[in-house]
């Protein structure tokens, strides 16, 4: 039997273009054709979890019914009007487990037993724990296994996002977009297939499988440098290189994704917005994988901070703020992997958003002190990007190739 | 004091400007509220004018401007 990545190859995108003919068409008249779409999805699911990796489409089918039931399950209590904590934090805890296991996993190299794990696990935990926390709030009130189905499955998004909100999905589900606003849509959506190319296939491609490979090669070839700490000016330029193609690869695979959503009448949102533009470490969270920093911002950062500031654990804001950046940025370190790389990447994060905090304060305080003009921007941008950079050398996990 | 001249008051409080004259402000491109500021705005909402925000409740676009966020306030109530 086949299997086909997502976005990985020509035929790829021109079997998807084909299969979602009719769906285009339907939604040009203003219909969405629900089942030839859900047959078309379940096709393509096959297509990247079957043949050789039936056994994560095992892993997948099981994760889903697991959350299936979790989710309804919590609703339906939730509709008897009944809101204790502890049932709540135990549903948050179930549905991050699968989740929790696959990441612990290759802590144990012994353990050569089944793997819970499939492509885009962490991305569907994101949506699941979402969805708990909005029926907690109230904000999502009732819900039906098939919508639920079809916001965790979507398939265009599903290995790697972006991470869509389940009522901002339905919403587009559910309500077929007029024909001049569908249009613009597939606009758009060419627009952003052939954005995503040039980024994915042509830069992408150029930094990552021309130029890493010998920027890889010299820097490794420094070990000694700079007093053995390997540090030297290959390694400057791999660190370059990495974060570009970091940038461009991962862009160009959003750019996929909501291209293809865009056909399917849902405005799946950006997850890229001139990142290494950003004049501070704060508006690079703010431009940079946006769909994963505001779930942390709406999820972690301020539930954090609400409930902290809510109990009175803590009077100084100012501390409040750090303690929640510093939740905030681990838990995302641990979400990219348990190694020590992911986790100082975070910790990094938390540190210069912290910084950064400090210095906007100061700023706001000495306003008519301190120039500001043209070139002082340029500084920012400059000083914000060489930070990220060394960030991403960090999450690159090269340093730990070259010292360990 | 009316909500509004409240909802002011708070946002006085965070952003240390008085946008009273200034209603169609968007708070969040001008960074004039942050995630942390707007946390502490949903929780003045909540013990001066006794509205019920849950975080989940807060999408940035129903409440970039202090008009808008008086006009939400309301359908809270």
């Amino acid at each position: 039997m086949i299997n086909l990545q997502p976005y990985s190859n020509p035929t790829y995108f021109a079997i998807i273009l084909s299969g979602l003919l009719p769906v285009i068409i339907g939604l040009y008249y203003g219909k969405r054709l629900k089942i030839y779409e859900s047959l078309i999805s379940l096709v393509f699911l096959i297509f990247t979890f079957g043949g050789n990796h039936w056994h994560q489409g095992i892993a997948l089918i099981g994760y889903t019914i697991f959350q299936v039931l979790l989710t309804i399950g919590y609703a339906h209590y939730r509709q008897q009007k009944k809101n204790q904590t502890s049932v709540f934090v135990t549903m948050i805890v179930l549905s991050i487990i699968p989740l929790a296991i696959v990441k612990l996993t290759p802590l144990f190299p012994a353990n050569h037993g089944f793997n819970l794990g499939f492509l885009g696990i962490s991305y569907l935990t994101f949506k699941t724990v979402q969805v708990l926390m909005e029926l907690r709030d109230g904000t999502i009130k009732e819900i039906s296994a098939s919508q639920y189905l079809h916001f965790l499955l979507f398939f265009p998004t599903i290995s790697s996002g972006p991470i869509d909100r389940y009522r901002r999905f339905l919403k587009d589900y559910e309500n077929p977009p007029a024909r001049d606003v569908y249009l613009q849509n597939i606009n758009k959506a060419v627009f952003y297939l052939f954005q995503g190319f040039l980024y994915k296939y042509i830069i992408g491609y150029y930094l990552g499988t021309r130029l890493l490979p010998v920027v890889t090669h010299l820097a490794l070839g420094q070990r000694l440098a700079f007093g053995g700490t390997g540090f030297s000016w290959y390694l400057l330029a791999y660190m370059y290189v990495y974060s570009l193609y970091l940038f461009f690869d991962f862009a160009g695979y959003s750019l996929f994704a909501i291209s293809i959503s865009y056909f399917m009448g849902i405005q799946t949102p950006q997850n890229f917005n001139k990142p290494f533009a950003s004049h501070n470490i704060k508006e690079f969270w703010n431009r940079w994988h946006m769909t994963l920093s505001f779930w942390f911002r709406d999820f972690i950062f301020m539930r954090f901070t609400f409930w902290i500031m809510k109990h009175r654990w803590l009077k100084n804001r100012v501390r409040i703020s750090q303690l929640a950046y510093l939740v905030n940025f681990l838990i995302m370190g641990f979400w990219h992997g348990v190694t020590w790389y992911y986790i100082v990447y975070g910790l990094f994060h938390a540190g210069a958003i912290i910084i950064n905090d400090y210095w906007l304060r100061f700023k706001k305080k000495h306003q008519d002190k301190i120039p500001h003009n043209r070139f002082t921007e340029y500084f920012a941008i400059f000083l914000t990007f060489n930070v990220v950079c060394f960030s991403f050398l960090i999450f690159s996990g090269f340093l730990d190739k070259l010292w360990f | 004091m009316t909500d509004a001249e409240k909802i002011y008051e708070i946002l006085k409080d965070l952003t240390d400007e008085d946008l009273s004259e200034k209603g169609d402000t968007n708070l969040f491109e001008t960074g004039l509220l942050d995630s942390m500021a707007t946390v502490q705005l949903l929780l003045e909402i909540q013990t001066e004018l006794n509205v019920d925000v849950p975080v989940s409740e807060f999408e940035r676009s129903e409440w970039e401007t202090p008009n808008k966020i008086i006009a939400k306030v309301q359908t809270l109530k």
